[in-house]
C-alpha cells in the first residue's frame, strides 16, 4: 500500500545568511513497505528521524532522493489536484491532544472541517456532515451530545478521541499515528490502543504506528522497522523483532525499556 | 527499623480553591521514608503525586492551596510550621529536587557552570564543609572552589569533558544531559532527602536508564533517601525498593517494591498494571481501567476508587477505609484486600 524506495532526506545548514553550512542527512536509503491492513510500527528514539519520516509521507517535504509510492502511484509525480485527493486518503493523529486541536473550535467544527476542506472529492453538504460527525463520535465512543463542546471540557483521552474521530472524517486508507498514547495515563492508553485497534478491525485500517514506547509497539504493531540516526537497523514481525533482535541498538534499546516482568 | 526515618509525612490534607469550589486533593497521606530507600510514588495524571513532593519542599502556592491538617516531619521538625526563611535553609541543601523538564528549569541566559556555582555558594554558607574553604578565604577564593566542585559534580553525574562543558549554555546540551545537570545541581549541596518529580519522563529509554543507574549510585554514595514521583511502574520495578499508590489523593497501596508488584492487594494497583501491555497480552485484550477520576469538590464518600472498582461492596461506600497491613510493611487501603477472585 505504501512503499518507500531507498528515500533519503537531507537538510542543508546554514552558517550565515550567503555561505552555506554542511548538510545534515536526516534519512539515509530508508526502504521499507506497507501492506495493507497492517499495523506497522516505526521505532527510534528523539533525533532518530521519525518525524522527518512522517512529514515525508505526507507531503509536508520532499525527499531529497527516491520515491514514496501510495497504491503505487509516485507521490511526487501527482498533480495538485490527485495530491489532493490523495490526501483524504492518508491522515494523521497527533502526539499531544492538548496541542492539536483548536481550543476555540467545538468538537463539530473540528471533526467536519476536514470533510469541508476535501468537500470536492467527498461531496459531502453540510447536513450530511453533522450527521458523520456525529457517527465519527459514536464511533470512536463519544456521544453525539459532544458535538456542540470544546476541547477543554475534555479529557486527554477523549480529547485523543476527538483527533481520532477528525482522522477518519474523510474516510482515509490508512493512518499515520505519531506517539498517540505518549501523553496519556495507561489506563487511558489501554483504551485508547484497544479502541485503535477495533477500528481497524472494522474499517479494514493501515496503520503506520510511530512510537518509542517498545512495550505500546510490540502489543499494536505486526511487523516494525527500528530506525536509528536516519537509518533503518533492523526490520520484521513485530515479535520476531522482540524475541531475537539481530541488532546491537535494538538490543540495547530493548535492555533499557523498563518492563514489569522484569521481577 | 531503630533509626527514625528521615522523612515522616503524617495525615497530610490539602485543600486547593478553585471557581467552583474547595477541592480536597490530598486526603490523609501518610508515608514514610528512611535513608537509603528509594520510594516511588505511582498513579495518574491529577491523582497527587507531584503536589505531595511539592508540599515536602513547601512550592505549593497557598493561597490556593490550605493545609487542613497533618505533619510534614524531617528529620523530626515539622515542615508545615516552619517559616519560609526556615525552608530556605533546607531547600537545595538538606531538600534536593529535580523536575520532570530538564529544558524550563535552566535559565538559558546563563552558563551552566555560573548556575551550578549559584548553587553551590548559597549551600556552602549554611554547610561549609561543602567547598571546604576557611571561613575566612575571600570571595574569589570561594568561587574556585565551588567551580571546581561544580566541574567534580557534573564528572560525577556523568558528563565527559566536565571542565570544559562547564562554560556551555543549557541550549547546547541534550535533553538527557541537561536532565544530568539538573540532578548535578541538586546533589551539589549534597541533600539527604530527594525529589524527583518524573526526572525520566521527557528522555528517551536508553538516556532513562542511564539517567536511573546513575540515581541508584548516588542513593548508594550518599545514603539518600529518595522520592521518585512517576507514572511508569516499569521505571518503579526497576530504580525503587519502595512504591506507594496514589489515586484521587489518597495512597492506597504501600510497601517494598517486590511485594506490591507481585501481589497487587488494591484493585487499583490491579488495574494499573493490567493497563501495562506485556508480551503475554493479545492485541485488543489489553484492560484499561473505565471511568475517571472522580471530582474531588465532591469526592465520593467512602472509598475514593469505589466508583471504578469491580468489586465495590455497599461497605465501601460508607467511609474511606484504613489502610491494614498485611505482611511485612504491605499497605492497602481496602476493605478486600488480597488478589481479586478472577485472576488480575
Amino acid at each position: 500500500m505504501l512503499v518507500l524506495e531507498r528515500v533519503s532526506k537531507e537538510f542543508r545548514g546554514r552558517r550565515s545568511l550567503f555561505t552555506s553550512g554542511r548538510t545534515v542527512s536526516a534519512l539515509r536509503d530508508i526502504s521499507l513497505a506497507v501492506e495493507r491492513g497492517e499495523t506497522f510500527g516505526i521505532v527510534g528514539e528523539s533525533g532518530s528521524g521519525k518525524t522527518t519520516l512522517t512529514r515525508l509521507i505526507l507531503r509536508l517535504d520532499m525527499p531529497t532522493s527516491g520515491r514514496i509510492l501510495f497504491e503505487g502511484d509516485d507521490m511526487a509525480r501527482l498533480s495538485a489536484a490527485a495530491m489532493r485527493r490523495l490526501r483524504a486518503r492518508i491522515q494523521i493523529v497527533f502526539q499531544d491532544p492538548y496541542a492539536s486541536l483548536n481550543p476555540r473550535m467545538t468538537v463539530h467544527d473540528i471533526v467536519t472541517e476536514p470533510m469541508l476542506i476535501h468537500r470536492a472529492t467527498l461531496g459531502l453538504d453540510q447536513r450530511t456532515r453533522t450527521a458523520r460527525a456525529a457517527e465519527l463520535l459514536a464511533m470512536v465512543g463519544l456521544a453525539e451530545q459532544h458535538l456542540h463542546r470544546y476541547p477543554h471540557e475534555f479529557s486527554g483521552g477523549q480529547r485523543q478521541r476527538i483527533g481520532i474521530a477528525r482522522a477518519l472524517a474523510t474516510g482515509p486508507a490508512m493512518l499515520l499515528l505519531d506517539e498517540p498514547t505518549s501523553a496519556l495515563d495507561v489506563s487511558v492508553q489501554a483504551q485508547v490502543l484497544n479502541l485503535l485497534h477495533g477500528l481497524q478491525q472494522r474499517l479494514g485500517l493501515t496503520y503506520v504506528f510511530i512510537s518509542h514506547d517498545l512495550s505500546v509497539v510490540r502489543y499494536i504493531c505486526d511487523r516494525l522497522a527500528v530506525i536509528n540516526r536516519g537509518e533503518i537497523v533492523e526490520t520484521g514481525q513485530a515479535e520476531d523483532v522482540f524475541r531475537n533482535p539481530a541488532n546491537t541498538y535494538t538490543r540495547m534499546l530493548l535492555a533499557a525499556m523498563p518492563d514489569l516482568p522484569s521481577l | 527499623m531503630t533509626e527514625p526515618p528521615l522523612l515522616d509525612i503524617r495525615d497530610l490534607h490539602l485543600s486547593m480553591t478553585s471557581f467552583d469550589g474547595e477541592a480536597h486533593v490530598l486526603a490523609g497521606v501518610n508515608l514514610s521514608v528512611r535513608r537509603n530507600e528509594v520510594w516511588g510514588v505511582v498513579g495518574e495524571t491529577g491523582c497527587g503525586k507531584s503536589l505531595t513532593g511539592l508540599s515536602i519542599s513547601r512550592l505549593v502556592p497557598s493561597p490556593p492551596a490550605r493545609y487542613l491538617g497533618g505533619k510534614i516531619l524531617f528529620d523530626g521538625r515539622d515542615l508545615l510550621s516552619l517559616d519560609e526563611a526556615g525552608m530556605r535553609n533546607l531547600r537545595g541543601h538538606r531538600i534536593g529536587m529535580i523536575f520532570q523538564d530538564p529544558t524550563t528549569n535552566l535559565n538559558p541566559a546563563f552558563r551552566i557552570g555560573e548556575q551550578l556555582v549559584d548553587v553551590a555558594l548559597a549551600a556552602d554558607r549554611r554547610n561549609p564543609d561543602i567547598l571546604g574553604v576557611a571561613a575566612r578565604a575571600g570571595r574569589r577564593a570561594r568561587r574556585r572552589a565551588a567551580r571546581d566542585l561544580a566541574v567534580r559534580t557534573l564528572a560525577e553525574v556523568g558528563i565527559t569533558d566536565a571542565a570544559e562543558r562547564i562554560d556551555a549554555y543549557p541550549h547546547e546540551f541534550s535533553g538527557g544531559m541537561r536532565q544530568r545537570v539538573l540532578i548535578a545541581m541538586a546533589l551539589i549541596g549534597r541533600p539527604d532527602l530527594l525529589i524527583a518529580d518524573e526526572p525520566t519522563t521527557a528522555l528517551d529509554v536508553s538516556v532513562q536508564s542511564q539517567i536511573l543507574a546513575l540515581l541508584a549510585g548516588m542513593v548508594r554514595d550518599h545514603a539518600m533517601g529518595v522520592i521518585l514521583i512517576t507514572h511508569n511502574l516499569g521505571v518503579v520495578a526497576k530504580a525503587c525498593s519502595h512504591v506507594a499508590v496514589m489515586y484521587a489523593g489518597v495512597i492506597v497501596e504501600s510497601g517494598p517494591v517486590a511485594a506490591v508488584l507481585r501481589k497487587p492487594s488494591h484493585p487499583y494497583t490491579r488495574a494499573l498494571m493490567s493497563s501495562i501491555p506485556t508480551s503475554g497480552v493479545r492485541r485488543g485484550e489489553l484492560k484499561g481501567l473505565p471511568g475517571q477520576v472522580p471530582n474531588l469538590i465532591k469526592p465520593p464518600r467512602g472509598c475514593r476508587f469505589a466508583p471504578r472498582c469491580a468489586q465495590a461492596a455497599e461497605a465501601c461506600r460508607a467511609g474511606p477505609p484504613r489502610p491494614v497491613d498485611i505482611g511485612g510493611g504491605h499497605m492497602a487501603a481496602c476493605l478486600k484486600p488480597g488478589p481479586a477472585a478472577e485472576a488480575a
